[in-house]
């Protein structure tokens, strides 16, 4: 068997290092040779951990009977991915400040804003959502991951995606379709990852011990089935050659358009929506010590967020050449999509029912509630910013990119902090985190973080919105384009500055688990407490 | 409920149900668009790329120039004033990808060609503070000091006409030589301009002795929206109402 298995990957790695020396491009030779060069390693890895002595050797019994593994490096992996991201974003807003921090041609920030907003929503979101499926999924139906190792190939398979899209952006290798950058072999093996991904999943669900299926598990659940659709339709494409990195996407044009924001906006939908709700209600009802509010309201919502999602994409094209009928189909459905994410935000949020006391004591249940209130924020926002006249002033702006950043850095990474906090010490087998105080730390570094950050991107969109649109007593564009650009400068400081604070409140949260995961406990007045006099 | 039990104990009814309903709104809205006649409006002018032009797209791609330029001009007043006429679906339907963008950190480039100079597209893609002082843009210097790959031109032809762009076996025949004499000052043009009525040819870079990306990048945007011919335009056409 491990010769075998050592056979297949230096098989894999010599293919690699043919694809490295035939390559067409240098970039798509880069990535050969890193594919050549962990194959090899994996391979040699293998043969030397091999057992020879002939006998079966027992496995080491797993007292829990759960697969942990995957789901201890996974915290660790979102852990890690999400500071990579967060810096990566702190650099690029202070590049659009000072742009002679721009330094071409790998780290200019036409190439590192895309490495930004995949390290945050594939890596950091991507590692969260499967490593917390995984924890969920295992506990919800009393059994153990499906599929024997397929768990690890999962989430290495997904580190290798990730740092090929990485490198690849840096190199040049995208397809310059938002969100959806990485290139055809890139994508292919997303597939495979993802389609075993899907399997390890499901298995397990077949696996319960549980009649019922876990409300958790039907978001998990869809979420991995459509973001499967929208990947492979939306990135089907033409290699220039199958030893070259560059292809040309099949749709053009306008199909092409509508092809692509019908997937970026259920990334939004599925990736960072339906499934973050899947960790919501799990770690909510489990952190507050009570039952989620109403199974009746987790029934209509979890329908009817599934269904109208995937509507909403074209509120990203209004006024552009999509048709006029297209447009007001993605406007109507967005403003519908209204009242599902709001009963999924009152689920949340009634959960706490009877425990809310617990937001004084407790700084993991802050995190959880202030996701749930920035979802509610963002995805009010959201559909009014569908709505046309709203968005002939919105769209182009920095309004967007605030209303994206208060539910990626709100409702994602409060959810999925709260989450990690969680976990860890459960993981690890300790009795809590080293410090609660530090936790609140960190949600207060965050919160004032998003503030600065949502507030900022307000004035700036809105304002770039008016003074484009200005006409004086005669008829003539008062501002050019320059202009407004200028006017946006102080407002890019102060959202550079929400970026380092949110920066901050992560490292904190970086030693909070590494000490957690040591064994050390801090010292410390418990949150809450009466202070004693001095 | 009607009996959601039934759904909730059976792992593959809850796959099947959830797969079907997400994929009702996608047939709805993205289907239509491939049958319905009047998605792409009815002009005169549009041709595929140029050599030369595709290999300037393609590092409009690679550098992802898209996440601060927008190519889609919007039907309203102070756009039309700013950037031309809006812009048409017909004028996308080579663009793999399309490149309408969703961010404008820069202006639109949707028409962008012939506004400016060469020389000055040059200078400001080396150092764009030195013609626009308020210009938060990188530097694409790089750009003038690479070499342009021709080689492989003929491929990339040919992989768009897989997908169906109009590039005859001529033009794939002759996409490398057509490609350097569009960089050229004195190149052999009658066949260029036969294949792509309405293209240019000329030294992009400032720099006739090198063939390099930057005339390459340079070529691409000064065709920019520049192909639709709008005299003959009937926006209130019954078939171009959508």
């Amino acid at each position: 068997m491990a010769m075998a298995q050592a056979g297949l990957l230096a098989a894999i790695a010599l293919m690699a290092m043919l694809g490295a020396a035939m390559a067409h491009d240098s970039q798509f030779a880069i990535h050969m040779g890193l594919i050549a060069l962990i194959a090899l390693a994996l391979a040699i890895y293998r043969l030397r951990t091999m057992d020879i002595s002939g006998e079966a050797v027992p496995v080491a019994a797993d007292v829990s009977g759960y697969m942990d593994g995957p789901v201890r490096y996974g915290a660790i992996a979102t852990l890690f991915w999400g500071l990579a991201g967060f810096l990566v974003g702190v650099l690029i807003a202070w590049q659009l400040a000072f742009p002679e921090l721009n330094l071409e041609p790998y780290l200019s920030f036409s190439r590192l804003r895309p490495l930004h907003t995949s390290a945050v929503i594939f890596a950091f979101g991507g590692n969260a959502l499967i490593c917390t499926s995984f924890y969920i999924v295992q506990r919800t139906c009393g059994a153990r991951l499906a599929l024997g190792n397929a768990a690890w190939f999962v989430f290495w398979g997904y580190q290798l995606f990730i740092v090929l899209a990485a490198t690849g952006y840096l190199l040049g290798i995208t397809q310059s379709k938002e969100y959806a950058e990485p290139e055809w072999y890139i994508d292919l093996w997303l597939t495979i990852v993802w389609v075993v991904y899907l399997a390890v999943f499901l298995g397990t669900l077949f696996k319960r011990k549980e009649p019922h299926i876990y409300v958790a598990n039907w978001f998990f659940l869809s979420f991995i089935v459509t973001v499967a659709l929208l990947h492979v339709v939306n990135n089907l494409a033409v290699p220039v050659s199958l030893l070259g990195s560059k292809s040309y996407p099949v749709f053009s044009g306008v199909q092409g358009a509508l092809v692509e924001w019908w997937y970026a906006h259920n990334a939004v939908g599925f990736f960072l929506t339906a499934g973050f709700l899947g960790m919501m209600y799990y770690f909510v009802p489990k952190q507050v010590d009570r039952p989620v509010y109403s199974y009746r309201l987790s029934i209509v919502h979890f329908w009817s967020l599934i269904f109208l999602y995937i509507w909403a994409g074209p509120h990203h094209l209004h006024f552009t050449a999509l048709p006029d009928w297209a447009q007001t189909l993605g406007m109507v459905f967005s403003i519908m999509l209204w009242m599902p994410s709001w009963g999924g935000m009152i689920n949340g949020l009634m959960t706490l029912s009877g425990a809310w006391d617990k937001l004084r004591t407790d700084p993991i249940v802050r995190m959880m509630v202030i996701s749930i209130a920035f979802y509610g924020m963002s995805t009010f926002e959201g559909p009014m910013m569908s709505i046309r006249t709203i968005n002939s002033l919105s769209h182009y702006t920095d309004w967007t990119i605030g209303h994206v950043h208060s539910g990626a850095l709100g409702w994602n990474g409060m959810i999925t902090f709260g989450a990690i906090y969680f976990l860890v010490p459960k993981l690890w087998n300790r009795d809590r985190l080293y410090s609660l105080r530090y936790v609140n730390w960190h949600f207060w570094l965050a919160t004032i973080g998003i503030v600065l950050y949502a507030a900022s991107m307000w004035v700036s969109g809105i304002m770039q919105g008016l003074m484009w649109r200005e006409y004086d007593g005669l008829g003539f564009l008062v501002y050019s384009f320059a202009e407004s650009m200028e006017a946006m400068h102080p407002m890019y400081i102060i959202r550079a500055l929400g970026g380092v604070l949110y920066l901050a409140g992560a490292l904190i949260m970086a030693f909070n688990i590494w000490k957690t995961i040591r064994g050390d406990l801090r010292q410390e007045i418990p949150m809450g407490a009466v202070q004693a006099a001095e | 409920m009607i009996d959601h039990k039934k759904i909730e104990t059976n792992a593959t009814l809850l796959l099947v149900l959830s797969f079907l309903v997400v994929t009702v709104g996608g047939i709805v809205e993205i289907a239509p668009l491939f049958y319905l006649e009047n998605t792409i409006e009815k002009v005169d002018g549009m041709r595929p790329y140029t050599p030369l032009e595709l290999a300037g797209r393609n590092i409009y791609v690679r550098e992802g120039c898209y996440v601060c330029h927008s190519q889609m001009v919007r039907p309203m007043r102070d756009e039309v004033e700013r950037y031309g006429h809006y812009s048409l679906a017909a004028e996308s339907i080579y663009d793999h990808p399309f490149q309408w963008g969703s961010k404008r950190t820069g202006p639109d480039l949707a028409r962008v060609g012939g506004r400016y100079s060469d020389e000055w597209h040059v200078q400001h893609l080396i150092d764009p503070r030195s013609v626009v002082p308020e210009s938060i843009m990188p530097r694409y210097g790089h750009l003038a000091t690479t070499d342009l790959r021709t080689d492989d031109i003929a491929d990339h032809l040919n992989a768009n006409a897989v997908l169906g762009v109009p590039y005859s076996g001529e033009m794939i025949g002759n996409a490398r030589a057509d490609l350097i004499a569009q960089a050229r000052t004195d190149g052999e043009v009658e066949g260029l301009q036969i294949r792509y009525p309405k293209s240019q040819a000329r030294d992009w870079d400032g720099d006739p002795g090198r063939l390099t990306e930057m005339d390459a990048i340079v070529a691409y945007l000064q065709m920019l929206g520049t192909l639709v011919d709008f005299t003959s335009y009937e926006p209130l056409a019954d078939a171009n109402l959508r």
